[in-house]
């Protein structure tokens, strides 16, 4: 353990000067980290905000001196607590790590080595490093668990990896960092791939920990509304440049930077809703289940109506995507009925027509996975085109360019691969091929997931600017709430396969909520720095 | 461990199933050897009588399923007749007793093999994977290419010219008999024990490292970095338990080789094991040896996967500890 003397609040404990990082990328440098200052006091959270791309995982990693396979430092210094760590052997780089600077990565359930059990993992640099005996070690890491609350937390770490839940497992994460008590952590998006009614409870948990110690910490995500609960202070990156730092209060209230402002935009686009009695798909009373032991859909009922769009929201594993493969057909229900036009539609894909087919389209999440790497986008938006309406040769090719034209992209984009398209065009072109079918429903699978905030809301505004036009119907899944207020008429809860609530937007965002809605409400981060504080104090009395 | 058990039982009776399916091919395809032992032993004069008679008596002329299920039946119990060529008159030699001494000395090379080929294979492996891309990385496998990409009874006569002529440590000729004494027996074998281990050395070497290099892009491997850990702790400690799994189907696929693929080697030394015997029962139509060496390789090959599977399995936490 560190001294404890020498932590004295508000001594520079990390200093980073005109740092430059370059990473490998088609066999050529490029500047990831374009020469970033940065000073750390002792007991101080630094929050680092950007989309993807901006250097901030390979920013934090600097601070450990760790740069990954396919980057290198090329300029700067690096000072953590009076040692330059760019002139530092990789054995002293060896001892900083884990034991005065740790790191608490994205996804715990990556992270951890799924050979080892927990508790081993959690000690490991306290044991490799000799900074404790491992009885010492074991009796600490116990007592971490159980400051962050974990479950039964004398034996939890006997358990692999595999045998705790993704929350816990996070916590787990944090506890291993702070085994050897560091001066400074780096929180790497530590709950990104969290639902929100976790992240609640791992946000308290590492801000509570890391108050007790006194540890400083750099806390990088690209969610404002978090950062707001976690950092003193706040760095907008973009590109590897600074644009912006302040003191968190007051980067909330007056942000100086367009790019800033912009960084809000989608929490404030929202279409007023606008209901519609004509209904176009009706789902009655389904169940369905992978394999026949677990009902993954239970006595779901969801009416949706034409040209409206009617939001899916749940956590992980509460059935939303089910849902989407039970209506394509792609998995066949086991109870219940389904009707599309007034028409019940048959269970399996396989014994549907294919007019049917066209007109129920979906969109995925990853377009990186759900676009064929080996075609142009000519061929990608064609094939609908052929399939379905029989176009050929120059038609079908002038039917492509004013679909692209639609997505908002011009026609030289036509003979381009997936590769040579950023993310939002790839999703773009998804919505497209989705369009060439002319369908009447689209279902969308968290398809702004994988996107930055901005791509986000462009995509989205896209969305329902093809529904004026078209009067599509979306049945939109996300986890997202933000999402759900901008996009929405209709809104419908899931929960452990069931539906827990639905109806028109205001509706369901205002009270009295079911108890899992008001849940998963006040689950959502705002931009307050003290919405975790206030929420935590309310849960408390209740 | 109820779930580990479970399988390996469960593959324990695909393995007999399979055992099972690999007589009825070994038995029929055996059929469909032109000619046989009786025409093959009375010469190309014998009348269709005397073939016929000698036939009769080695109740070859019964029909074939009767024969296999005989043959199967008497197998399990492990009993697996009687060679023809060893039967003279009233005297008939048993095929275990043919094959035994032989197994032995096959078993016994083998494992000698084994024993030098596997640690070394897995060391210079995981040495590649720690100091890959570099010159020892780029040696070794150049020369484990090399040694893999010639035929063994080159590489056999190689040893042969430097160790037993030139340097004279080794003699030729590997023969050995029953009363060979055991240090003797790994004296005269060990020349072409170390032929056969530079030729499987290569392969399991090859796989270790990429298995190994395969996971050192996982999260899990740069937290161990970031936790302070050594090169060589990382690859120990956290990448090669996980890397378990394909490294040892290629190492049973290997051993597999190590008892039925060494007959040209055993050709060269003049070693006295199965392989060369098999030949020769091939070519003389002993049908009895043939099935019966045929179906210890089958159950060699299914055994050393067996075992690799269950390695396999041991070795994945989230089969060993279910949630």
């Amino acid at each position: 353990m560190a001294n404890d003397t020498k932590r004295v609040k508000g001594d520079i404990l990390l200093e980073i000067k005109g740092l430059k990082i370059d990473g490998k990328s088609d066999d050529q440098w490029k500047p990831i980290i374009k020469g970033i200052d940065l000073t750390l006091r002792r007991g101080e959270v630094l929050g680092l905000i950007g989309e993807s791309g901006a250097g901030k995982s390979t920013l934090g990693l600097a601070a450990m001196a760790f740069a990954r396979p396919g980057c290198r430092i090329t300029a700067g210094t690096i000072v953590f607590d009076g040692m330059d760590l760019t002139a530092a052997d990789e054995a002293q780089k060896r001892g900083l790590r884990g034991s005065r600077i740790a790191y608490v990565a994205q996804s715990a359930a990556a992270s951890f080595n799924p050979a080892h059990r927990i508790l081993e993992q959690t000690i490991e640099t306290a044991i490799t490093h000799n900074i404790m005996p491992r009885e010492k070690a074991e009796t600490d890491a116990r007592d971490l668990y159980k400051r962050l609350q974990l479950p039964n937390p004398d034996t939890i770490g006997t358990r692999f990896p595999h045998q705790v839940s993704g929350g816990q497992l996070q916590r787990a994460m944090t506890a291993m960092s702070m085994s050897c008590r560091p001066d400074l952590i780096i929180f790497d998006e530590p709950t990104t791939a969290l639902d929100v009614t976790t992240q609640v409870e791992v946000l308290a948990a590492m801000r509570n920990i890391v108050e007790q110690f006194n540890t400083a910490a750099i806390y990088i995500t690209h969610d404002l509304a978090v950062v707001a609960q976690m950092a003193h202070r706040i760095m907008v990156l973009r590109y590897g440049n600074l644009v912006e730092e302040a003191p968190t209060r007051e980067m909330l209230k007056q942000p100086t930077q367009d790019y800033t402002k912009s960084l809000w935009a989608v929490r404030k686009l929202e279409k007023p809703e606008s209901p519609n009695s004509d209904i176009v798909l009706s789902i009655n009373h389904v169940d369905a289940s992978y394999g026949g032991k677990v009902k993954v859909l239970d006595d779901v009922s969801v009416q949706v109506p034409r040209g409206r769009t009617v939001a899916v929201v749940g956590e992980s594993g509460s059935g939303k995507s089910t849902l989407a493969r039970a209506i394509t057909g792609l998995l066949p229900i086991s109870a219940g009925d389904i009707s599309f036009n007034g028409k019940k539609l048959s269970r399996a894909l396989i014994d549907r027509d294919r007019d049917t087919l066209r007109r129920i389209q979906m969109i995925y999440q990853s377009a990186d996975t759900a676009l064929n790497p080996r075609q142009r986008v000519r061929d990608i938006i064609g094939r609908p085109l052929e399939f379905y309406l029989g176009l050929k040769g120059a038609d079908r090719d002038r039917k492509v360019v004013s679909l692209l034209e639609s997505i908002e992209l011009d026609e030289t984009y036509i003979d381009r691969f997936p590769s040579e398209l950023s993310g939002g065009q790839k999703q773009r072109v998804s919505i497209a091929r989705a369009l060439a079918a002319e369908p009447e429903l689209i279902i969308c699978d968290e398809v702004t997931s994988a996107l930055d905030q901005i791509v986000q809301e462009e995509i989205l505004k896209l969305l329902m600017k093809l529904q004026k036009d078209t009067n599509v119907t979306y049945l939109f899944i996300t986890h997202d709430i933000a999402t759900v207020r901008a996009i929405s008429d209709e809104i419908v809860v899931m929960h452990k396969g069931k539906v827990v609530q639905q109806g028109l937007k205001s509706k369901v965002l205002n009270p009295p909520y079911p108890a899992y809605t008001e849940l998963l409400l006040s689950s959502v981060p705002e931009m307050d720095p003290d919405w975790l504080t206030n929420l935590l104090k309310k849960r408390a009395k209740a | 461990m109820n779930l580990v058990l479970k399988t390996v039982l469960q593959r324990l009776g695909l393995g007999l199933i399979t055992l099972f399916a690999v007589s009825i091919i070994i038995f029929s395809s055996l059929q469909m050897l032109p000619g046989g032992y009786a025409q093959n032993i009375l010469g190309q004069g014998a009348t269709p009588e005397t073939v016929k008679n000698f036939n009769h008596e080695l109740g070859l002329d019964r029909p074939a399923t009767v024969r296999y299920v005989e043959w199967i039946g008497n197998a399990v119990r492990g009993d697996f007749g009687n060679s023809y060529s060893g039967t003279t008159g009233t005297i008939k030699r048993s095929v275990s007793a043919i094959i035994g001494p032989r197994l032995f000395n096959t078993f016994f090379l083998a494992s000698m093999a084994a024993i030098i080929a596997v640690p070394l294979s897995l060391a210079l492996g995981l040495l590649a994977a720690l100091y890959r891309n570099s010159w020892y990385d780029r040696i070794i496998n150049s020369v484990t290419l090399t040694t893999i990409a010639m035929p063994e009874f080159f590489i056999a006569y190689i040893l042969v010219f430097v160790f037993a002529v030139k340097l004279r440590w080794f003699s030729p000729l590997s023969t050995v008999g029953e009363h060979t004494p055991f240090l003797e027996h790994i004296y005269r074998a060990a020349l072409p024990a170390l032929t056969m281990t530079l030729v499987i050395v290569a392969h399991m070497m090859r796989m270790t490292r990429a298995s190994v290099l395969n996971l050192l892009s996982s999260p899990y491997i740069e937290m161990a970095q970031l936790k302070g850990a050594s090169k060589a702790y990382v690859i120990l400690r956290h990448a090669l338990p996980n890397a378990w799994a394909p490294i040892a189907t290629v190492v049973a696929f290997n051993l597999a080789y190590l008892v039925v693929g060494v007959v040209v080697v055993e050709v060269v030394y003049v070693y006295p094991g199965i392989g060369q015997m098999m030949v020769d029962a091939v070519s003389s139509r002993d049908m009895p040896v043939v099935q019966a060496c045929a179906l210890i390789f089958a159950a060699t090959y299914i055994t050393l996967n067996l075992l690799a599977d269950i390695i396999s399995i041991t070795t994945n936490p989230r089969l060993l500890h279910p949630k």
